[in-house]
């Protein structure tokens, strides 16, 4: 703060910049992202177990190819953003920074991927509130309702990380980032292995289980 | 800068409404949450009011039946969501957590100030059902499907409001327990914490591990509206004990989350006014983080008649009969810190001890509540109205205001009257009493709650219920205006320690504290801080 009677400042500020408080911070704030899911895959298990041969039925609606391929695109993301954070501790602005480039590239495929699969489920009428998906027995209206909302609500964590990697790479740009200060760019990292993560719980759920 | 100009204090160094509400000072947005709670808690008890004024008579008073509901709702929804959950921590947590641990902020003071206007946000959008949409909602404020799917009213606003104040929640947790991490001033390790840092600590944990489940459960009552899906709805597949199970997941350690931070208060209260050390303080503390952590087991008590497996329901009441006792450890060690104590009888113990009292009677009337056969009986009756008003605002409300006496002096630095805020505490008390516990008792007659109207043998305790709300009105009008004309006082010299006996950081900083919080650097006691054997002298 400005003001300081008689020039004392405390030895601890809140002020001060503290790399572990970040990073503590993002742990704590990852936790409760866990626990939002972890909501949903509680509704997940109770619906799967009342409803077992309609969710079946319904899994067989998805496409495991393009959920492979979205799962490697992710994983692979997972890996480059992680390359970045070893590039800037290192000092290599310029590699860091086409590392967090090609990371957003990927979060942009699988986002395609993602419309495109989406939309053909729409086209069938599968959406909720479509004529098709009104007439399915419950247990599968269950299913795609539950594919819905827990993909798209990780398709938007997806895009809240881009936004992120977005401000990364500005800020490393401007030399915000750099060789003794990328708290932001492991923050960033942490955040988008979390949402790997938690597309790896995704997928089987959705395509996989037969 | 001249000698006046580093003198000034947080509430002086600059002026303006902008730089109130885009204030990072922790201590400008303790008030800026303080002046919005008071605000939600009047509007809420006088939704209260209200309530029991239609209830004097059986039959129609005031209003029609649908009016009533909404009312009820409104009433819990503001009272739960807008003051009780972000009361203690966001107030007083804000404003005195840092300068307790020696420290001149929180660790993300921006993310502090972002959390206060998620707070606003998340009001205006509650508030703003009164006067949209389709009315506000009528289903109580555990929002149960299935009702909640398919009532006309504006549910689907009230829950994302209630979405939005949750995150506003979670973010105050997650600053406060980096803060506890990384910022307790050089020698304080975390036994030699005071007790209310120990009961912040408990409670941030439970805000951010509880807070995300409630969350996604509103979201997906919001999108079983939206979209017509049956979540939750039987008739078209849902399952509605699914719903239950969500929302007390979270709302049961929510009870924790409002109920913790006041044992902390009580626990800077007694020592001070005793003039002695704590007893107990390992005890205290570590029972604040036993009952967070058992407290989130026995969500499943409020679900004894919503079906249930038999052996379900026996773990889970002796989950609850569990919780019971870490509780009764800090009551156990709060008489004892007062046994041979030099007491000193002030507003703020006066409090304090109007908790232990009214605190006991809540504990113990829900330990009635988690005992299965008993249950079964006084599901949903007015016995749980009773017990549940005699935890939060017989416990934590008295805890608030009492916390508002204590550390007056040292927020605003100057003294109110306290001849008219003892007389209106024992107003408030009695009041309180009279409103509360006739509750009780009808719950045991057997009337059911959020009854609108009711047979004629429950007349007479409704009668004296209602009677008790308006003495209950008298004492918190007299508080509230005490405390407002003690701004307007002429300012006497407050030092730094006007009680005397605080022993905690807060007592040796200037009263109101400067914007840095420390004029000079903190001396801690040597053996903890409740340490009266070696308080550090405090110079003025």
């Amino acid at each position: 703060m400005m003001e300081h009677i008689s020039g004392f400042s405390l030895p601890n500020s809140g002020h001060n910049r503290d790399a572990e408080a970040s990073k503590m911070g993002m742990w704590l704030f990852l936790f409760t992202e866990l626990l939002l899911f972890g909501g949903l895959f509680i509704v997940y298990m109770v619906y799967r177990t009342l409803n077992p041969e309609s969710f079946l039925l319904a899994s067989f609606e998805l496409d495991v190819a393009l959920g492979t391929f979205n799962t490697v695109v992710l994983l692979v993301s997972s890996m480059t953003i992680a390359m970045s954070i070893t590039a800037i501790q290192l000092g290599d602005t310029k590699k860091s920074i086409l590392l967090l480039c090609t990371t957003l590239l990927l979060a942009l495929v699988f986002l395609v991927v993602k419309y495109f699969e989406w939309s053909a489920k729409i086209h069938h009428g599968l959406f909720p509130g479509l004529d098709v998906y009104k007439n399915l027995p419950p247990g599968e209206s269950l299913f795609f309702f539950l594919y819905f909302f827990m993909t798209g609500l990780h398709a938007l964590h997806i895009i809240i990380g881009g936004i992120i990697i977005a401000v990364v790479i500005y800020r490393t740009k401007k030399g915000l980032v750099n060789k003794d200060k990328y708290t932001l760019t492991e923050n960033a990292g942490l955040y988008w292995h979390l949402v790997d993560m938690i597309w790896i719980y995704l997928f089987p759920l959705f395509y996989l289980i037969h | 800068m001249t000698s006046s100009a580093l003198n000034l204090n947080y509430l002086q160094a600059k002026k303006g409404i902008f730089s109130w509400i885009f204030s990072v000072d922790h201590k400008r947005i303790g008030l800026l949450y303080l002046y919005s709670l008071i605000t939600f808690f009047l509007v809420g008890a006088t939704l209260g009011i209200l309530m029991r004024l239609e209830l004097l008579n059986p039959g129609k008073d005031l209003f029609e039946a649908q009016t009533y509901n909404q009312i009820f709702t409104m009433h819990g929804v503001i009272m739960i969501f807008l003051f009780i959950i972000p009361s203690i921590p966001a107030v007083f947590g804000n404003f005195f957590l840092p300068i307790m641990l020696g420290t001149d902020d929180v660790s993300f003071p921006r993310l502090n100030l972002l959390s206060w206007w998620i707070y606003v946000i998340g009001a205006i959008m509650a508030i703003s059902t009164l006067m949209f949409g389709d009315g506000p909602a009528d289903t109580g404020w555990t929002f149960y499907a299935p009702y909640s799917v398919k009532t006309g009213t504006n549910v689907t606003m009230a829950v994302l409001a209630a979405f939005v104040l949750g995150f506003s929640s979670i973010l105050t947790g997650l600053n406060f327990i980096v803060t506890i991490h990384r910022l307790r001033t050089p020698g304080m390790t975390f036994l030699k914490m005071p007790l209310f840092a120990w009961a912040l600590y408990a409670t941030s944990w439970i805000q951010l591990l509880a807070t995300p489940i409630i969350g996604i459960t509103l979201l997906m009552i919001a999108a079983e509206r939206v979209l017509g899906v049956g979540l939750f709805d039987p008739s078209i597949g849902g399952d509605p004990i699914l719903y239950q199970h969500l929302f007390w997941i979270y709302s049961h350690p929510a009870v924790y989350i409002m109920a913790l931070p006041a044992f902390g208060i009580i626990s800077e209260v007694l020592p001070t006014f005793s003039n002695r050390t704590i007893f107990g303080y390992k005890a205290i503390a570590f029972s604040s983080l036993a009952i967070a952590f058992v407290g989130y087991f026995v969500w499943g008590h409020h679900m004894f008649t919503s079906g249930m497996s038999g052996t379900a329901r026996i773990i889970y009441s002796i989950l609850t009969f569990m919780v019971a006792i870490p509780t009764a450890i800090k009551v156990f060690n709060w008489v004892a810190t007062l046994y041979k104590g030099s007491i000193d009888v002030q507003p703020p113990l006066l409090y304090a001890l109007g908790f232990i009292f009214q605190f006991m009677i809540g504990g113990l009337s829900g330990v009635v509540l988690g005992a299965l056969a008993a249950d079964i009986h006084l599901h949903d009756t007015y016995f749980v109205v009773g017990h549940f008003h005699y935890v939060m605002f017989g416990g934590t409300g008295f805890a608030f205001f009492g916390a508002l006496h204590y550390w007056y002096p040292k927020i605003w630095g100057r003294m109110y009257n306290k001849l008219v805020a003892n007389i209106a505490f024992f107003i408030l008390f009695i009041g309180f009493n009279l409103l509360y516990f006739p509750m009780m008792i009808l719950g045991l007659m057997g009337m059911p709650r959020r009854y609108y109207d009711y047979l004629p043998e429950f007349h007479l305790p409704n009668m004296i219920s209602t009677f008790g709300s308006w003495v209950m009105a008298i004492g918190l009008l007299l508080m509230l205006g005490n405390l407002i004309a003690g701004f307007r006082r002429k300012r006497e010299k407050i030092g730094r320690n006007p009680w005397g006996t605080g022993i905690t950081l807060e007592w040796q900083t200037l009263s109101p504290p400067p914007v840095a919080n420390f004029d000079r650097m903190p001396v801690l006691p040597k053996d903890g801080p409740y340490d009266y054997d070696h308080k550090p002298e405090i110079k003025e």
